[in-house]
């Protein structure tokens, strides 16, 4: 990088890091005009902001990823094998067991285990889904399914934080708040990063929504389920919102004496955040109430479904999972349509090491209606091409099925970082598209690799940001979303 | 070829030097050049050609092709700047499969830069310390003032007055204790400033670092860069509960102003020192912050490695303020870091076992032990001398009992007869389900898998029967693990002990015999022997390794229920306290209807055939009856209870350090920092850009590395350190990248000053304290921090330090100040985490659902914020919005964000609204009458200060304003008054109040140190 574009840089970073708002540096420019207390040399922060924002045309204006903690099984979902099932019983080639490590399968006695699952192609693309998810099938030709992931980290918590942050250590920044670094948000009333979870929590949990060396601003804000939508939404018991307001009202005049003695400008961006927090405050019971939503929307979401009989491990005691996770990609289009630039939407529980048949029926049945639903929704409304919609793991399960020592009977698969599948739809992408291939059981890939590093190359892409560019300086060292490596994978762009 | 070549460069060159007027500077237009597109092959790792571009001595040398890369001063006898011209794709420089080709921009400079002299200076960080010449300074100035005021002259800046006393006082209190002056604390400072305000910050000052809050509010700073967490961070992020000795070890040893380079050695190798004490070996626990993963399935030694390189980067943040992890994979691009060098430092972590050892607690638990072991003491002698007295009662009566024992042993017949009996209902620990077969009875066990519990097994013994014992038999089954008839994986179970009644009334065994059994301590007596609690030494009936099969147990009473006209009631309980699961899988229980010799323990049948009349009656008792004599039993089994609890003495398992002394590692450089892909071993070493290290024993350990480290000659940690400390009382390092002194980083504002505070450090025995002090008396921190509309062009950011900063507190002081202003934080220094007031949900976020915040009770609800409880995977959010850091990696410096997430804690969150409400009752309570004192004490508490005209009538109103409403609306008054409204004041008032008050929580100047 020239020197003139690094000071550059390090200015907007000074701006980025020092300035108020949890919503970006457009947003903050704009409330301070109203109120009145922008200054001069603030002013010309924001513009430079503004004008360094992107290195490219942005297809993409808000992402909803939708992460599926534990690790689906792709050959039950969407990788078909019918000679897994041919050579169901048999074992493994050892050359290629040698050079894998595993969490809990024995490869000396490990057997290939087919998998029970019909298959049917969808669509005009004849996007081949599992019977699990039919509905997923629905929208096959808005889908590219991407066959050929893979990772290095065989452990959740590190193969969470890689697909999350790009490198599997602490301390990184996830993608949610690298894009709002980058972008800032066009939402005036709520965060540019939102976390919605369902079931049960992820073993990664809150640090798959950190802001790593950025500015905690950055952070996800994670959405509850239960009561008011954000953290200290509410007033205090027995405190009326007009009596809040007086309070701000107060606060802000006093606030305001203290900034025509001092000049501090911080004191400024403080108003600004009282205020902002105040809307949040009307904005995010608006957000999270689906009154106005219309019934056939409701249904399309599967919003109110009843819970499946049984006992399953997704399932808490008194959870609605299934309503839930149908609420939560409701709520994406949402906040999608109000401006937030990341969704994350958490649900744990794919960890199937066992009864993996009736699991992943489960988990399958939770989130298939609802996440085609989404694409289908935001497709009518027009907003598919702008939003990219992404599914997908830390990492996929074993062809073999696991027979971990002192357990009884196999009826499930081990984690599998060397091939597994994601889907996308919208935001530029193709669909449709089937990208890159497995060999015959599904052990490696053998057309067309894609690690997280590329993903995340492509994903900035489409928002109009070019990885190796978007970069923060931390400890010396120039950071970036994609470590050391990321390609761009134009086969996908539209 | 080459003479073409020469002219373009001769024409080149003219173009370009004419083009460019400002001096090259190295650091700034060369390194990273030499960074990004040369030193892959002509760096400290690779030398092509002979040519190394690690200083000027190196890249001059002759070189084998008879050349030099560079000649300072002469650019065309300089052969690199042919190379970098040269359009032959073999000849030029960098090769294009290696580097993208230089620019013409950056040819310029290298021609420029070579013209001017090839300046090659060593990075400003890895000089030694510069001397400062005191004589110049005037009669009794601070050397910080003298070197500010001079940077200002030079800079024609007028630096901004002295803040006025209370601010001062204030800036005090906030920047050594973190708390805010009481408004008596205030007035009792303000005369003595007003009479002499240097003596009067001098003496304030001593007493606030001989507080003990001095080292709550100094050891937070340390812990941050510590990682320090009470828990282990990955997946199931189990808690670690003693964490807290090393968070006070912390806080003692800052508050004793323990020297910084002892501070150092003992937490990089308390455990080597000679006779080293329980704290220098508690020190250790610094390394110990690291994450640990115990998902299933993970490789240990990939997260050793992992915990091993945080340990050496944490260093390199810390103490060097260097970023060593570039290293971990590569040789570093800028600072002088190899490769092979970051190993070298790896290497003396490397056999650093991460173990725990006991420390003893804390003197008051040592206080509560002693009285706890008297009192058990003095039980046990109780339970004794009421053992005694009952046994001598007893002894008239032994001949009887011996009759009776002989007739039973006289009845007893060898065929057994059993009877099923009539059983009813069956309970066990919560989740546990029981369903009995209508066919044969059997009772099979499901639900919740428990480890350890009491089955209840309550029916009827049909009338009629006699019943001479009991016959308990386990089974396998399909759906146990093994097979059964244990609930252990192995298929194992613990029968501790057997307790049968009857009506109401307790029957015991007396002996026990069975088809199988373990051995040991896990034969069938154990189950109807006295030790009926005991955990440790348990014994019970168990049948390892014979999974899979049936067996059966028997035992006989003492005293056989003999034929009843009427249905009896019995409830048999089966206890297993062993744990682990040992639970029984599948049982049935039926009745022994023969006389038996089970009837007499063993040992009581030989002695009366055999002895009888040889032994007197109390050993009798003592042997045997006392096992089965209803009085004897009862008090036997407390007495067994008591001697298997007695208090241990209260020492606690802390994670530590210590060196490995056996099968000691070697150490590799891994290629990429992949710890499956070593490549050449390195031993124990240090930058080779650094003072050179000296080791005590044969290859370097962490206690050698520790003194290095603070030897004095080395120049870096005294740089970074007092870097630190100057940023915590001004808002900003020296060096403001306070993690980055490489050549990335920022340079000094100030650097004499910079390296006249390192040696005075030194010179001070690297105290804290005296550093502190020497600081906070110079001009430059008593300045005002108002800020400077004339300088906001000349120095926005104060560099040249004409007045102080504004800074907005951290996280756990924006609450400390809140409780305290409200008279509700606790002053307890030290103990165990606590576990404040939390929003409901976030510890959900975790997946390991075992894990419940239950919100610590009394005063510990109020403790200051450095000891709530830190979850690593699900951290108190009132924490993380205020830039608390995650603890997951080294923090240096924190953030000071500023966001709606953090108003609407202050604004609204639990904690913030009782501060508001208990700061409203106390002022009503405090003041007797009128809204204008109280309001002004209210003010006072916080901001230490009055209001101003405009301020009190702003709030007034305010207050106006919430009076209005709650008169209208008594259920909200009720609601918002909270727990702490004083006796007599009404609710509507006391809301009112709270929501005046919290307005002045909230303000900009109460969360914001001046």
């Amino acid at each position: 990088m020239n020197p003139f574009v690094r000071k550059q840089e390090a200015t907007r970073r000074e701006f980025l890091t020092t300035s108020a708002s949890g919503l970006g540096g457009i947003a903050l420019g704009s409330m301070l005009n109203q109120d009145g207390l922008l200054n001069a040399a603030t002013a010309a922060d924001a513009s430079q902001f503004q004008a360094l924002q992107s290195h490219g045309e942005a297809k993409a204006k808000a992402c909803i990823f939708i992460f599926m903690a534990g690790a689906p099984s792709q050959l039950d979902l969407f990788d078909h094998k019918p000679k897994l099932n041919e050579l169901n019983g048999q074992k493994m080639p050892k050359e290629l067991t040698d050079k894998a490590r595993f969490a809990f399968l024995q490869p000396d006695t490990a057997t290939l285990m087919g998998s029970p699952r019909t298959w049917k192609r969808h669509g005009q693309s004849g996007m081949e889904f599992s019977d699990l998810l039919p509905h997923l099938g629905s929208c096959a030709d808005d889908i590219l399914k991407i066959r050929s992931m893979h990772s290095e980290e065989f452990n959740h918590h590190p193969g969470q934080l890689l697909m999350q942050c790009g490198v599997s250590r602490f301390g990184m920044p996830t993608m949610g708040s690298w894009l709002n670094y980058g972008l800032g948000s066009p939402s005036r009333n709520l965060p540019g990063y939102v976390v919605l979870t369902a079931g049960r929590g992820s073993s990664g949990g809150s640090t798959l929504w950190q802001s790593g060396f950025l500015p905690s601003k950055y952070a996800g804000v994670q959405f509850r389920n239960q009561g008011a939508p954000v953290l200290n939404l509410k007033n205090p018991e027995g405190l009326p919102p007009e009596l809040q307001r007086s309070g701000l009202n107060a606060l802000k005049d006093l606030n305001e004496m203290k900034y025509r003695e001092v000049h501090d400008p911080e004191i400024a961006s403080r108003i600004a955040s009282y205020e902002l927090a105040n809307r949040m405050q009307t904005a995010a019971p608006e957000l999270v109430d689906l009154s106005g939503e219309s019934q056939e929307t409701l249904d399309l979401y599967g919003v109110g479904r009843p819970e499946p009989e049984g006992n399953f491990r997704g399932s808490l005691p008194g959870v609605q999972t299934y309503d839930t996770f149908a609420r939560n990609c409701l709520l994406a289009r949402r906040m999608v349509e109000r401006g937030t630039r990341f969704i994350n939407i958490v649900h744990a529980s794919w960890d199937q090491h066992s009864s993996l048949d009736k699991e992943l029926a489960y988990n399958a049945g939770a989130v298939d209606q609802p996440v085609a639903a989404l694409i289908k929704d935001l497709k009518r409304r027009g907003l598919l091409d702008s939003t990219m919609v992404v599914w997908g793991s830390e990492f996929g399960r074993t062809p073999l099925g696991e027979n971990r020592n002192g357990r009884q009977g196999v009826t499930g698969r081990d984690h599998h970082p060397f091939a597994y599948s994601m889907l996308m739809a919208g935001g530029g992408l193709k669909g449709g598209m089937t990208y890159g291939e497995t060999d015959e059981i599904g052990w490696n890939i053998v057309d067309k690799p894609v690690h997280a590093n590329d993903l995340h190359a492509t994903m900035l892409h489409q928002f109009g940001l070019d990885h190796l560019k978007l970069t923060y300086r931390f400890q010396g060292r120039d950071f970036r979303l994609t470590d050391v490596g990321g390609k761009v994978i134009h086969d996908w762009i539209a | 070829m080459r003479s073409t070549s020469v002219i373009l460069i001769c024409a080149s060159i003219c173009v370009l030097t004419g083009s460019n007027g400002a001096e090259v500077d190295f650091v700034n237009d060369i390194q990273p050049i030499f960074a990004e597109k040369c030193t892959l092959c002509h760096g400290p790792d690779d030398k092509k050609g002979g040519l190394q571009l690690t200083g000027i001595e190196p890249a001059s040398i002759l070189l084998k092709s008879g050349s030099r890369a560079i000649v300072p001063g002469d650019v065309l006898a300089s052969h690199l700047i042919e190379r970098i011209h040269s359009s032959d794709p073999d000849e030029v420089m960098p090769p294009p499969d290696k580097a993208e080709p230089l620019t013409g921009v950056e040819k310029s400079k290298l021609e420029q830069w070579i013209k001017e002299g090839a300046d090659w200076p060593k990075h400003w960080a890895y000089q030694d310390l510069a001397k400062f010449d005191e004589k110049v300074l005037s009669e009794g100035q601070s050397p910080i003032d003298f070197l500010v005021s001079k940077t200002l002259e030079k800079k024609g800046i007028e630096a901004s007055l002295p803040t006025d006393d209370i601010t001062l006082i204030r800036r005090l209190f906030y920047d050594l204790m973190g708390i805010a002056p009481y408004p008596e604390q205030v007035a009792e400072n303000l005369p003595r400033f007003q009479a002499d305000r240097e003596s009067a910050v001098d003496r304030l000052v001593n007493d606030l670092l001989a507080s003990p809050h001095f080292g709550e509010r100094w050891g937070r700073h340390w812990l941050d860069h510590a990682r320090y967490a009470d828990s282990d961070g990955y997946e199931k992020d189990n808690n670690r509960m003693n964490a807290w000795r090393y968070r006070d070890w912390v806080i003692e040893s800052i508050n004793a102003d323990m020297p910084f380079d002892q501070f150092t050695i003992e937490q990089f190798g308390g455990d080597l020192l000679p006779e080293r004490s329980e704290d220098q070996l508690l020190a250790t626990a610094f390394n110990r912050q690291t994450l640990t993963n115990t998902e299933g399935g993970t490789d240990k030694e990939q997260w050793r490695v992992a915990a091993v390189m945080d340990r050496v980067e944490t260093m390199g943040s810390v103490w060097l303020g260097l970023s060593v992890g570039c290293a971990r994979c590569h040789t570093h691009k800028y600072d002088e870091i190899t490769h092979d060098e970051y190993y070298q430092l790896f290497a003396y972590f490397n056999n650093g076992d991460e173990t725990t050892s006991k420390i003893t607690h804390t003197e008051e638990a040592v206080e509560k032990w002693k009285s706890d072991l008297a009192k058990h003491e003095k039980d046990v002698a109780e339970v004794k001398a009421q053992l005694a007295k009952a046994k001598s009662q007893l002894v008239p009566q032994v001949p009887a009992m011996i009759a009776k024992t002989n007739a039973l042993i006289e009845r007893a017949v060898e065929q057994k007869a059993f009877a099923p009996l009539g059983l009813a209902k069956f309970s066990g620990p919560k989740g546990v389900k029981f369903t009995q077969d209508k066919k044969d009875f059997s009772v099979l066990v499901a639900g919740k898998s428990v480890d350890d519990g009491t089955y209840t097994i309550e029916g009827t013994i049909p009338e009629g029967m006699v019943v001479t014992g009991i016959k308990l038999e386990v089974m396998p089954d399909e759906s146990l693990p093994s097979q059964g008839p244990g609930k252990s994986p192995e298929g194992n179970f613990v029968l501790n002990q057997i307790q049968l009644s009857v009506n109401g009334e307790r029957y015991y065994f007396g002996d026990a015999e069975a088809s199988f059994t373990q051995g040991g301590n896990w034969q069938p007596h154990g189950a109807i022997d006295l030790n009926v609690k005991a955990r440790s030494n348990g014994t019970g009936w168990a049948v390892g390794p014979q999974a899979g099969k049936s067996h059966e147990v028997i035992f006989g009473l003492v005293k056989p229920l003999t034929k009843s006209e009427e249905a009896q009631a019995f409830k048999i309980q089966l206890v297993q306290n062993y744990g682990a699961k040992h639970m029984i899988g599948k049982f049935r229980i039926s009745a022994l209807t023969s006389p038996t010799k089970l009837a007499v323990p063993t040992e009581l049948r030989e002695t009366l055939t055999t002895q009888e009349g040889k032994v007197d009656g109390l050993t009798l008792l003592d042997q045997f009856y006392s096992k089965w004599h209803p009085e004897l039993r009862g008090l036997g089994e407390r007495l067994n209870t008591l001697e298997s609890s007695v208090p241990e003495k209260p020492g606690m398992d802390v994670r530590v350090i210590t060196e490995r002394q056996k099968e000691r590692r070697e150490t590799h450089v891994f290629r990429r920092g992949e710890f499956k892909e070593p490549l050449n071993e390195v031993t124990a070493g240090t930058f080779a850009s650094l003072p050179p290290i000296e080791h005590r024993g044969e290859s370097g350990d962490r206690l050698d590395l520790g003194k290095w480290l603070v030897s004095g000659e080395n120049p870096l940690p005294p740089r970074v350190v007092v870097n630190r400390i100057w940023g915590h009382l001004f808002g900003e390092g020296l060096v403001p990248t306070v993690n980055d002194f490489g050549v990335r980083g920022d340079r000094p504002s100030h650097p004499e000053l910079l390296d006249w505070l390192a040696s005075e450090f030194i010179r001070n025995g690297w105290s804290r304290k005296e550093l502190i002090k020497t600081i906070v008396a110079s001009e430059a921190y008593q300045r005002s921090s108002a800020h400077r509309p004339d300088l906001v062009e000349m120095d926005p950011k104060n560099r040249f330090l004409a007045r102080q900063n504004r800074f907005r507190v951290e996280a756990e002081i924006v609450r400390d100040i809140s409780l305290s202003a409200a008279g509700l934080l606790s002053q307890k220094v030290g103990g165990p985490s606590v576990f404040p007031l939390i929003p409901p949900g976030v510890t959900d976020a975790n997946y390991n659902s075992a894990f419940k915040w239950v919100v610590s009770p009394g005063e510990d609800r109020y403790r200051r914020g450095l000891y709530t409880f830190f979850k690593r995977t699900a951290p108190h959010p009132n924490l993380m919005t205020f830039d608390c850091p995650d603890s997951n990696v080294t923090n240096v410096m924190r953030g000071r964000s500023n966001t709606p997430l953090a108003a609407l804690i202050t604004l609204n969150n639990d904690t913030f609204a009782e501060a508001a409400q208990a700061l409203a009752g106390r002022v009503l309570r405090e003041i007797s009458d009128g809204d204008d004192l109280r309001l002004k004490r209210a003010f006072q508490l916080c901001l230490s200060r009055a209001p101003s005209k405009e301020e009190q009538g702003r709030l007034a109103s305010l207050l106006e304003d919430a009076r209005s409403y709650y008169r209208s609306a008594p259920e909200d008054a009720e609601k918002f008054a909270g727990e702490h409204v004083p006796e007599g004041i009404a609710p509507e008032e006391a809301a009112s109040w709270a929501a005046m008050v919290r307005v002045i929580l909230n303000l900009d100047e109460f969360i914001t140190r001046s």
